[in-house]
């Protein structure tokens, strides 16, 4: 079963697995490069607006952002458990351990989705649009045009993350992942635990700010 | 396809440091330490990524190329944070970045 996934141009399924690690590897350095374009404009400009990113930061919700950074960190564990069960051709727990990453990916974007919704009743928008707090300042409204192109940019990650995750356990109930073989589980691992990686930085940016 | 010698044990360890340092962080936050309030965040931030790259994402047990794909990428990206900072802060006249009206 395993050696339909070996195709001819690889000498073997080791070499065909560590070529496409590497190009996982290579796809999240320009994803990286993506994310760091928009926290070098942050730096920038909060090197600008010092006091007023400071003020802005009082205006996001520090209890739901610790929230969400402990549940995307809990996600990726039971993303790494999966694969780990997968390869110990443990398949039943390695499909539960996908739906809790599932689920809590569902819950980060639940919180994300009442905190923005808290934000718009605030009159919080970004750019032009922003009617909220401190609106005449102008570093106030940077912040949180920032803020709606970071955090924006990273939920897309986690819904594409949450795709993802859906169709990697699909592939596991169908019994594909084992210990010969489970090439797409990890690649998709992999990704998962980047779109973590990046909130690691949007918290303290956004949230922990003084 | 590397040895895999990371157990669910492990992981579980990770899992807690993270926790444990998000923690850590969030109580850093009220404490007043002025300029050195977002490196220290940032800092901590760093070594949580550490310890998902070297665990969740099996870093420390892959071969030498992805290692260097990895290095590549920390070395571009900080170099380019870094100067910017550099720059912008260290200007003797603002540089009045443009704002929405």
């Amino acid at each position: 079963m395993p050696t339909t996934h070996h195709v001819a141009h690889f000498e073997d399924l080791a070499k065909q697995g560590h070529a496409a690690r590497l190009g996982m590897w290579l796809f999240l350095g320009s994803e990286a490069l993506l994310f760091s374009g928009l926290f070098t404009l942050y730096a920038a400009y909060r090197n600008e607006y010092t006091s007023d990113f400071a003020a802005g930061a009082q205006l996001t919700n520090l209890p739901l952002g610790t929230i969400m950074t402990a549940v995307l960190l809990v996600s990726s564990f039971f993303m790494a458990f999966a694969l780990a069960t997968a390869r110990q051709e443990r398949s039943r727990v390695s499909i539960a351990a996908l739906a809790t990453t599932f689920l809590l990916g569902i819950v980060f974007l639940g919180l994300k989705a009442t905190e923005y919704t808290m934000h718009f009743r605030d009159g919080i928008f970004p750019g032009a649009y922003y009617t909220g707090p401190l609106g005449e300042r102008h570093g106030v409204v940077l912040f949180f045009t920032l803020y709606y192109i970071m955090t924006g940019l990273h939920a897309l990650h986690v819904i594409g993350g949450l795709v993802l995750v859906g169709w990697l356990a699909r592939r596991t109930r169908r019994g594909d992942f084992g210990e010969a073989w489970s090439t797409p589980l990890e690649l998709g691992g992999l990704y998962w635990h980047f779109v973590d990686i990046i909130w690691l930085f949007l918290w303290p940016l956004f949230y922990l700010l003084r | 396809m590397t040895g895999r010698s990371i157990t669910v044990r492990t992981y579980a360890w990770v899992l807690l440091a993270l926790l444990l340092l998000t923690a850590a962080t969030l109580l850093l936050s009220f404490v007043p330490l002025g300029m050195f309030h977002m490196p220290v965040a940032l800092l901590i931030a760093a070594a949580k990524t550490v310890l998902i790259l070297l665990y969740f994402m099996h870093v420390i047990e892959q071969r030498y190329t992805i290692r260097v794909v990895l290095l590549v990428a920390v070395l571009l990206l900080g170099s380019l944070i870094v100067l910017t900072v550099a720059d912008t802060a260290t200007r003797d006249v603002p540089f009045h970045p443009p704002a929405p009206e």
